[in-house]
């Protein structure tokens, strides 16, 4: 749905998006993960035709933004970073203007903006106007708007920015409702966020990508380095593991022991002949994984760059 | 067409929320039905004064010393008042960020240009109509000719909406509604002075000048005369600066 080949904007001599690429398939929810200044915002303004790339393409629900923009962005909504809205409007006409821009024919129109407004939780204000609204309410306009056209992929920056938890929640639930329909991506900066909602990630920093995938392909990829859990009955002795060879670290948690190896290969064969020494019986095994953030962070930590 | 006539209906209704329009227009009105008054007392009293003789009566000519001053007066007032009407067009998008919807919307720039421009228009026409008051009055007291009333009314929507052209286009260039109306003030201003320059400067030049001003154009037709080189004059004007607003918002979002 989403095709993104060595995307590069440069803003004078600022690069801002360097050389990334990634894509998205249709009807997943995909997080757009980056610290503030990563060049999530530049991406999507690209991706929905706003801003053209200075090298590279993108392809969105199979069309190039870029040599078929209005075919491109037909299937597009586009919640921008700051809500585009007119203050002079109410909530009712504003979403009105918008379907009728996004060419919402006018017999289903008025379907479509009521439908819009109450998916955002917006039937209590619609007919106030914009500009007497709160800033959670206002991004709650935006979404509407974003949706009003039914469009085949969503884009949204920072869709719960503004939002007190409970609106949080709600929102969450309307994004995951959107899904296997609509093609959804969404930047942020919440990591929870993207572990509730998301199917997968693409996480940049200083305008490169750094990991994108799957959660599950992330998280395998990241975990590998870092080891596994072990629990046996009798218990193990953390003395006697960190002398094994290949086993870098082990420290007690909980019923068991985390393994941390030197070298995997040699770690796990001679551990595996000390438990049968030892004749320990193995209650659980597992590969130690990494949370998102755990992964996140060390990435974006990892100034070195160039972590895969 | 569809995202023209949505942006078209956008401006309208902006426009007739808004205080601005109402307050130009009130002002329009106010300006131009005192000019109005005071040409109907003094052509009053003139035809007073004259009505002994009907030689001067028959020169006395509503059209000539009522509508023609009239119009060229209103085309003043447009002129102040127009900046002021255009300038939020594009200025208030970009500052507000809404530019990004309308971007980002399946409807091309063209759309865009044209829907803020019609929307004005219908201000400018607006305005037009109510000034059909004074030649409603006319017919009531007096026998204007129509043929120069209606070319009047038209050379002043064809002034008009140039106006609205160069308007447009420096509202698209800054995010500034006071920039914006400063420049296409000054850029219209220029236009106008254009013939007095005319005046002074050598044959050669002359013509150029007479050419490119603006009121010049305006001449014959409150006068029953419509020549094809203003009409096109006033229609290129406008499109050039639509075209110009058009290929700026093509150029700047390349940088
Ligand atoms: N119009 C612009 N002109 C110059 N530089 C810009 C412009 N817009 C963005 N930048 C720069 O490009 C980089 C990426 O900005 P971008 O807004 O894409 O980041 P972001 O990931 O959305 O950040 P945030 O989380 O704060 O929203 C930043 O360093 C920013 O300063
Ligand atoms: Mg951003």
């Amino acid at each position: 749905m989403i095709e993104v080949n060595n995307l590069t904007r440069k803003y004078g001599e600022k690069v801002a998006v360097n050389r990334i690429s990634f894509s998205v398939e249709k009807g997943k929810i995909w997080g757009f993960l980056g610290p503030n200044g990563a060049g999530k915002t530049t991406t999507m303004r690209i991706l929905t035709g706003y801003l053209p790339p200075t090298e590279g393409s993108a392809k969105v629900a199979g069309f190039d933004i870029t040599k078929e923009p209005l075919k491109a962005k037909k299937h597009i909504g586009y919640l921008p970073e700051i809500p585009p809205l007119y203050n002079e409007m109410t909530v009712k006409g504003y979403v009105n203007f918008v379907a009728e821009l996004k060419g919402v024919p006018s017999k289903e129109r008025k379907k479509a903006v009521s439908q819009a407004i109450e998916k955002a939780g917006l039937s209590n204000v619609a007919g106030r106007l914009i500009k007497n609204l709160s800033k959670g309410y206002r991004q709650r306009v935006g979404i509407a708007q974003a949706i009003v056209n039914n469009p085949d992929i969503l884009i949204l920056d920072e869709p719960t920015i503004g939002l007190d938890p409970a609106q949080i929640i709600e929102i969450r639930e309307l994004i995951k409702s959107l899904k296997g329909e609509h093609t959804v991506i969404l930047s942020t900066h919440i990591l929870p966020e993207v572990t509730q909602t998301c199917d997968g990630v693409v996480i940049i920093n200083e305008g490169q990508l750094r990991a994108s995938g799957t959660l599950e392909e992330i998280q395998e990829r990241f975990s590998e380095e870092s080891g596994i859990y072990l629990e046996t009955e009798p218990s193990l002795a953390v003395e006697e593991l960190m002398n094994i060879e290949g086993i870098k670290e082990a420290v007690s948690s909980g019923e068991g022991v985390k393994i941390f190896w030197e070298e995997e290969e040699k770690g796990n064969k001679n551990l595996n002949e000390f438990i049968r020494t030892k004749g320990l019986n193995i209650n659980e095994w597992k590969r130690l994984t990494s949370t998102l953030e755990d992964i996140y962070l060390k990435i974006v930590a990892s100034d070195k760059g160039g972590v895969k | 067409m569809r995202g023209m006539w949505a942006i078209t209906k956008k401006e309208i209704k902006t426009y007739l929320t808004s205080p601005i329009a109402y307050v130009l227009i009130a002002v329009f009105l106010l300006i131009s039905g005192y000019f109005f008054y005071n040409m109907i007392w003094w052509f009053n009293s003139q035809s007073i004064a004259m009505s002994r003789n009907p030689y001067y009566m028959k020169q006395l000519n509503i059209n000539r010393f009522v509508y023609e001053p009239l119009f060229h007066n209103i085309s003043v007032i447009l002129l102040l008042i127009f900046p002021l009407l255009t300038m939020r067009l594009f200025a208030e998008e970009k500052r507000t960020g809404t530019e990004e919807l309308l971007y980002t919307s399946s409807i091309t720039n063209g759309e865009i240009v044209y829907g803020k421009f019609f929307g004005a228009t219908f201000v400018l026409f607006i305005m037009l109509l109510l000034t059909g008051v004074y030649a409603v009055f006319g017919y009531l007291y007096s026998k204007p000719e129509t043929i120069p009333l209606l070319l009047g009314y038209l050379g002043l929507f064809l002034m008009g909406i140039a106006f609205i052209g160069i308007g447009i286009f420096f509202s698209s260039i800054t995010e500034s509604q006071v920039v914006a109306a400063s420049l296409s003030f000054g850029m219209l201003l220029l236009l106008w002075v254009l013939s007095w320059s005319g005046q002074a400067a050598g044959p050669s030049l002359k013509p150029i000048l007479n050419y490119l001003s603006f009121f010049e154009h305006f001449k014959d037709m409150p006068r029953g005369v419509l020549n094809l080189t203003d009409l096109v004059y006033y229609l290129s004007v406008t499109y050039f600066f639509l075209f110009l607003t058009q290929s700026y918002m093509e150029s700047r979002r390349w940088r």
